[in-house]
Parts: structure tokens; sequence; C-alpha cells
């Protein structure tokens, strides 16, 4: 099976972006996204940092619908 | 190396998330806030005979959950997803084959929304109100978090599988491969972790099948989304870093 040659005017494949440079970005906003995915899909439901159950029922139709366990 | 700062590209990850986020609340609102009403409606008729009248005042009204709270919801997890995938993204971009930005968003989304939403899904699918009791909700948190862990981490090692058979048996062979060992991964953890079902007996099959496919189509309208919106935002970033590139070739 001949291997066919890659053509001469195809797009030069992007450079990647060196991890050293992704690496804080990743930790920073990882943090910050996890959060939020835990705010939405947790707070009030499985485990609670704010007393009461206000966070539950402003998420509740978005928690179900978007596939979290609610209650 | 790419000079294109990471975080150009996690903010427009962002904004497309939240573009993603708005289609996401489209859908639920047209097609699942029918069926959180009627699975409302069937779970009051229930507790109709033993305790009428003595209601407690809901701290959030069903009008406010299914507009404002519905909207927050799905912003904010568009907003995130938007985030994460745009790191994935930078991770990718240039890793995973001659992809240039848009396919590789493309690639990005697709495989984030099999991942973390269809393959969690099949295992522990969403609920309406009314399913599940609320006694088991941090058993039911747990698994869920769990098999969404499981599967990015068993995708993640199909990835490096595909990557480390692709130099001997090709990039397709390699692909096909590295997806059948995820699949049959993916079987195993569904046949070990303990399986969820709190649908009491008399709910109607028809609704919790319109609930779940609603559910399904949000995910599908957000992924496409972002994966469309952040294709095109990211190229937009990336091209004047190629542009000069190109224009040293002799044009005539």
């Amino acid at each position: 099976m001949a291997h066919s040659a890659v053509p001469t005017t195809a797009p030069a494949a992007v450079a990647p972006i060196s991890l050293s440079a992704l690496a804080p970005w990743a930790v920073f906003a990882g943090i910050v996204t996890l959060f939020l995915l835990y705010l939405v899909g947790a707070e009030q439901g499985a485990t609670a940092l704010f007393e009461g159950n206000t966070v539950h029922e402003w998420m509740h139709d978005g928690r179900h619908l978007l596939g979290f366990p609610c209650h | 190396m790419n000079s294109v700062s990471p975080r150009v590209l996690l903010v427009r990850g962002m904004l497309a998330g939240l573009l993603a986020g708005l289609a996401a609340f489209l859908v639920a609102y047209v097609l699942g806030e029918s069926k959180v009403d009627a699975a409302i409606a069937l779970e009051e008729a229930a507790s109709a005979g033993h305790d009428h009248g003595d209601e407690v005042a809901a701290p959030v009204s069903r009008a406010l959950q299914a507009t404002a709270g519905l909207g927050t919801g799905t912003l904010l997890y568009g907003v995130a997803l938007g985030g994460i995938a745009a790191l994935v993204f930078c991770y990718a971009l240039g890793r995973i084959g001659r992809f240039g930005p848009r396919a590789t968003a493309a690639f990005v989304a697709g495989g984030l929304f099999v991942t973390v939403n269809l393959v969690p899904f099949f295992k522990y699918p969403s609920n309406p109100p009314a399913v599940g009791d609320p006694e088991t909700v941090v058993h039911r948190t747990t698994l869920f978090v769990l098999m969404i862990a499981l599967s990015v981490l068993l995708a993640s090692g199909a990835l490096i599988l595909g990557r480390r058979l692709a130099p001997r048996m090709g990039n397709w062979n390699a692909s096909v491969v590295a997806g059948l060992a995820f699949v049959v991964a993916i079987a195993v953890a569904y046949a070990f972790l303990p399986g969820v079902n709190e649908v009491p007996a008399d709910f109607p099959a028809t609704l919790i099948w319109q609930f779940r496919l609603a559910s399904l189509t949000i995910q599908m309208a957000l992924w496409a989304t972002f994966g469309l919106s952040f294709g095109y935002l990211a190229e937009r970033a990336l091209v004047p870093a190629t542009v000069p590139k190109e224009a040293v070739q002799p044009t005539s």
C-alpha cells in the first residue's frame, strides 16, 4: 500500500502551546470553574458551605435538567 | 512553541461558554420546563392526601426557578465548562495531529460531550423532580462525580494509548483501537459501579423518557454551540500568529 505523499501546499501544523505557559492558567481556571460547577451542581444538595436551602432552590431546575442528582 | 497566551484562549472559551449556556437555557426552557412542571404536578398530587394546606412557603417561587434560576444554572455551567474546554483546547492544539483551530475545537467539544456528559449519563441518567430519595443524595452525587472522573481518566488513557500506537499502526487504526479500548474499559466500569434506580413504580415511563431526552438535547445544544463559536473565536486569536509565516512565501 503506497503512502500518498503529503501535498506541499498543506497548511503548516499549528504550533502547540508550551505546558509551562499553560500550567498556571490551568490551575487558576481549574479551581474557579470547578467551584462554579460545585455551586451549580451540589451546594446545599450533597453537601453545603452556606446555611439554608436558597442556593438549592434557586438552582433547582438547572440541576435536574443538567443531570445532577438534586434531591 | 505558539506564542499565544492561554489567557486569551481562556477568556474566549468562557465567552463561547456563555453563549453555549444561553443555547442550553433556551433549549431547557422550551423542552425541559414542561417536563419538570409535569413531574412536580405528579409529586404534589401524590402528597396532597397527606398534608393538605400545610405547605411551607418555598424560598424561590416556581416562576423564578423556571426562568432566572434556570438561567443562572445553565449560564454558570456553560461558562465553567467553556473555561475547562479552553484549557483542554490549549493542550490539544498542535498535539493531536495536523488539525487547525476550528477542527481542534470541534474535537475537544465532541470529546468532552462524550466523556463528561454522555458516558456518565448512560450509567446515572438525569431524573425529574419526584424521582430520587433525598436520603441517598450524597451517595448518588458521589457516584455521579466518580463516574465523570473515571470517564475522563479512561479517555485520557485511551488518548495516550492511541498516540503510542500511531507510529506502528497509522493514525486511523490506532484511533480505532484506542476507541475500542475506551468502550471496553467503560463497560467494565459500568458493570462494577452500583446502579441507581429510584423511579417510583407508578411514575409514567413516557415522562422519564422525555425528561431524559430533553436533558441530553440540552447538553448537545451546549457543546455544539461551544464547539462552533469557540472554534471561530480561537481561530481569530491564533490567525495573527500564523499570517506573517504565510506572507513570507513568494507571491505573484
